[in-house]
């Protein structure tokens, strides 16, 4: 059983703080809890909403569907009232006049006069909503607690409470298990991730969909004794962090589509100084500005082969809360095992949509740093370059090993590091870095499958699209049709053995992306010469939701 | 004091003969020599031109790395460790051109890196066009009626920014090459040193004897490097009127690492020690 609320209002207005004290509230009454932010860009004013879908299952995307709206402003009403359902409910204050039946007033700016703290309205509505779901709200105290010093807790409290009694309850729901949980969203996942994975550099510039990457990372550098560095441009931020990798510390970057744009001669360099490097592309709508805070999966093409030359890389997608933090350790091994790119592509869906999962297991998660030790080397002189059978070659630490220099260079070089234009020296050293997606081939992971054995209808997506095809195949299989879903996180190399498995018998293959050219269909093309039959594509900044996708597919393809 | 040899490389010099740089680079072997800074603990870093071929010349840890981002991973390595000695050696264009908005974020910030700028007002590498030192009206083999730009005044731009270490040296002087690199080099803080270097292929203007008869020293005695006001004056000085070498202004500041408090007291980055359970008291934000 799963319920959908909607929290809207004007940017400024506490639609956030809102949301994050019923979020966490629910969670922590045992329920499954899934939330999605929709903003826009700017700081006051506009209409920015939040969806937050919970019950006593899992829950994985959001839903088009309302039980609850709760409007801080009447465009909130206007513009979310055609999805809320016939016994849905509108949580307004009292004070917005609503022919609407629907609509039932609730005291959020006189509890936050009562009160004496102005910013406590919200606090009046989320008491109000967790009392139509019959629950009780002893938790938002604690959750007050954790956020405002004792007499703003206190305050927000009391007008939580205002608004818990001014309504009645209103919807069944089970009794949730025990909580279990933590809610996290993508990006801080991620940085949570780096913090396990040892990241001890990170330089970045401030880009959404990204930033709350580096925020997470920043919040906790002093404890963790890390350096996070706002540096003057993306340009910098690649650069440094090579700086910081060559000089042996685990350093990563994150950033949006234009701030990538400007890294690209930065992850060539990588290419031929083979620093290890993890860069993290948060997708946004493009080209260019396109639309800061909507998501889009339209960066795939572009990191396959961003940077001049040829060089050997890994692209991963990240698929949720859960699979971004194992992703991102396994990522940061991966580049400094292989001295490689390693790209991570998230987007503003994962972003910004925090996630009920199980805690991490940090005893599962290793560091693995590559580097060679001094009874490693040998004896008649260091060679960075050294051209091994695997394309690996021994990195050391700068300054560590008396007798050693190490010598990056952006320029063709030979094993020592030293500019050569000799064509076998050239030859030697291409053969050497691209020997290395050999190795890589070992390391790719095959996507995700939920469905039928032998499924007629195959939908394939990537990245953020886990959380709606995954119950956009449930719906589809609880009305009998004979469907699977794929969903690649590995990109590049590709891993091909399920999709070919499942490709074999399928009638239909649906590439399900949020772009506007099939860029994932085009990459199984080019890797594996399979053909779409059709593409499900949507580009309009919004994340399509599995009722969407299960509605486009009766419609389009069945 | 140790013996400068062991900073030399076997193998070829790609520069032209009679270049400036010949110059320089022995000042940089003989200052690292009167330091006693070990080959594995000194790191030069370049971006793309001439004078940024340095690291492939010099035994020593080398970053040669894109044209005008010399400085993130100087600065980089530095952060991450620091212990090593971190020395850009790059040219007008690289630091002053493509690498133009690094410098001033660089001087805001501090690393403890010494950014020692080739300058000899013309591209050399790509053959002689106009580089943002070169004087507006120079006829250069790109800028075929003269330059129209004015010249940057690098040194105005390094102490107008708040830059704690700014100089300028000749490479007709290899002593005052030595000493003023020694005296950058021991700065705490990032330090910028200007070396006035004939480009003897393509700018046929601003020649060894241009340079030489024009170059003043800033007497040690009567000049005053923590006298900002003054220093900005001498930092304009160009020309016919004399141009001055030396340190023209010199102020203790706190360096990058001395305002990160764990950085500064406790290991480099570099040796930090953690597992990945070190992180698990992170997730409880998120309970």
């Amino acid at each position: 059983m799963k319920y959908n609320i909607l929290v809207g209002g004007a940017a400024g207005q506490g639609v956030d703080t809102l949301s994050t004290l019923l979020e966490k509230l629910l969670k922590r009454k045992g329920f499954f809890v899934h939330s999605n932010k929709d903003y826009m860009s700017r700081v006051r004013g506009g209409h920015n909403f939040i969806q937050i879908r919970f019950g006593t299952d899992p829950v994985y995307s959001h839903w088009p569907f309302l039980d609850v709206i709760i409007a801080l402003d009447k465009d909130t009403v206007e513009l979310h009232k055609e999805r809320l359902k016939e016994d849905g409910v509108i949580l307004c204050d009292e004070a917005i006049l609503l022919e609407d039946r629907r609509a039932v007033g609730v005291p959020m700016i006189w509890a936050a006069k009562k009160v004496n703290n102005h910013k406590a309205s919200g606090a009046a509505a989320a008491g109000a909503a967790v009392k139509l779901f019959g629950q009780s709200g002893e938790e938002a105290l604690d959750i007050f607690g954790e956020k405002f010093e004792r007499e703003t807790a206190d305050s927000n409290f009391r007008a939580f409470m205002i608004g818990y009694e001014s309504v009645g309850k209103r919807f069944e729901i089970d009794k949730p298990g025990e909580d279990r949980h933590i809610l996290i969203n993508s990006n801080e996942a991620i940085a949570l991730g780096a913090l396990a994975g040892g990241v001890g550099f990170f330089a970045s510039y401030p880009m959404t969909p990204a930033t709350s990457i580096m925020r997470q990372l920043s919040k906790k550098a002093k404890d963790a004794g890390i350096v996070v560095e706002q540096v003057e441009d993306e340009i910098s931020a690649i650069n440094m962090t090579l700086g910081a990798a060559y000089a042996g510390v685990r350093s990563m970057t994150a950033t949006s589509g234009g701030g990538f744009s400007l890294m690209v001669e930065g992850l060539s360099l990588q290419g031929i100084t083979e620093i290890p490097m993890v860069v993290v592309d948060s997708q946004r709508p493009g080209p260019s500005t396109g639309m800061a805070t909507r998501t889009e999966q339209s960066d795939l093409d572009f990191v396959l082969t961003a940077g001049h030359g040829e060089f050997p890389r890994m692209v991963l997608a990240v698929r949720n809360p859960e699979d971004a933090f194992y992703q991102t350790t396994r990522a940061l091994n991966i580049a400094d095992r292989y001295q490689i790119l390693v790209i991570v592509l998230t987007d503003q869906y994962l972003a910004d949509a925090a996630n009920t999962i199980l805690p991490y297991d940090f005893s599962s998660i290793t560091i693995e740093r590559g580097i060679t030790t001094e009874e490693e080397l040998k004896s008649d002189g260091y060679k960075r370059y050294e051209n091994t059978a695997t394309g690996i070659s021994p990195r050391i630490i700068p300054g560590k090993t008396e007798g050693a220099v190490i010598m990056a260079d952006s320029h063709e070089h030979n094993e020592k590091g030293s500019i050569s234009e000799n064509e076998e020296i050239r030859t030697a050293m291409m053969d050497k870095r691209m020997r290395k997606l050999e190795g890589l081939l070992e390391e790719i992971q095959e996507p995700e499958y939920f469905g039928s054995d032998s499924p007629e209808l195959l939908l394939i997506g990537w990245g953020s699209m886990y959380g709606p095809l995954r119950e956009a195949a449930e719906l589809l299989l609880n009305e009998g049709t004979s469907v699977g879903a794929l969903v690649f996180g590995d990109l590049y190399p590709f891993p091909g053995r399920l999709l070919k498995k499942y490709a074999a018998n399928a009638k239909k293959l649906v590439n399900v992306e949020q772009n506007h050219t099939g860029q994932l269909g085009r990459l199984i093309r080019q890797e594996t010469g399979i053909l779409m039959t059709h593409s499900l594509l949507k580009y309009d900044g919004r994340q399509m939701c599995a009722h969407t996708i299960y509605d486009r597919i009766i419609r389009e393809v069945l | 004091m140790r013996d400068k040899t062991i900073y030399d490389i076997h193998g070829e010099i790609s520069w032209c003969p009679g270049c400036g740089n010949y110059n320089i680079l022995p000042a940089l072997k003989q200052a690292l020599a009167e330091l006693g800074i070990p080959p594995h603990l000194a790191v030069i870093v370049s971006g793309i031109g001439q004078a940024a071929k340095t690291p492939h010349y010099i035994y020593a840890n080398g970053f040669n790395g894109l044209h005008g981002r010399a400085v993130p991973p100087a600065q980089g390595i530095k952060i991450a460790n620091k212990d090593l000695k971190v020395i850009i050696h790059s040219g007008d264009g690289d630091s002053y051109g493509e690498g133009g908005n690094h410098l001033i974020h660089a001087i805001r910030r501090n690393v403890d890196i010494t950014h020692v700028v080739h300058n000899n007002q013309i591209y050399g590498l790509t053959k002689g066009q106009a580089s943002p030192t070169t004087e507006k009206g120079q006829k250069t083999t790109m800028q075929f009626d003269g330059a129209t730009s004015d010249a940057l005044k690098p040194l105005t731009l390094a102490i107008a920014s708040g830059c704690g270490f700014v100089a300028r040296s000749f490479s007709g002087d290899q002593e005052h090459l030595v000493s003023v690199l020694k005296e950058a080099l021991n700065y705490r803080g990032y330090s910028l040193l200007d070396i006035l270097q004939p480009c003897v292929a393509f700018n046929h203007i601003n020649t060894f004897k241009w340079y030489k008869d024009r170059v003043y020293y800033l007497d040690s005695d009567s000049y005053d490097p923590s006298d900002k006001l003054e220093a900005f004056r001498k930092s304009l000085e160009w020309g016919d009127e004399g141009i001055p070498i030396g340190v023209l202004y010199k102020e203790e500041r706190e360096t990058y690492v001395d305002r990160i408090h764990y950085l500064k007291e406790g290991p480099s980055l570099v040796d930090r020690k953690w597992r990945p359970e070190d992180a698990e008291k992170f997730m409880e934000d998120f309970r």
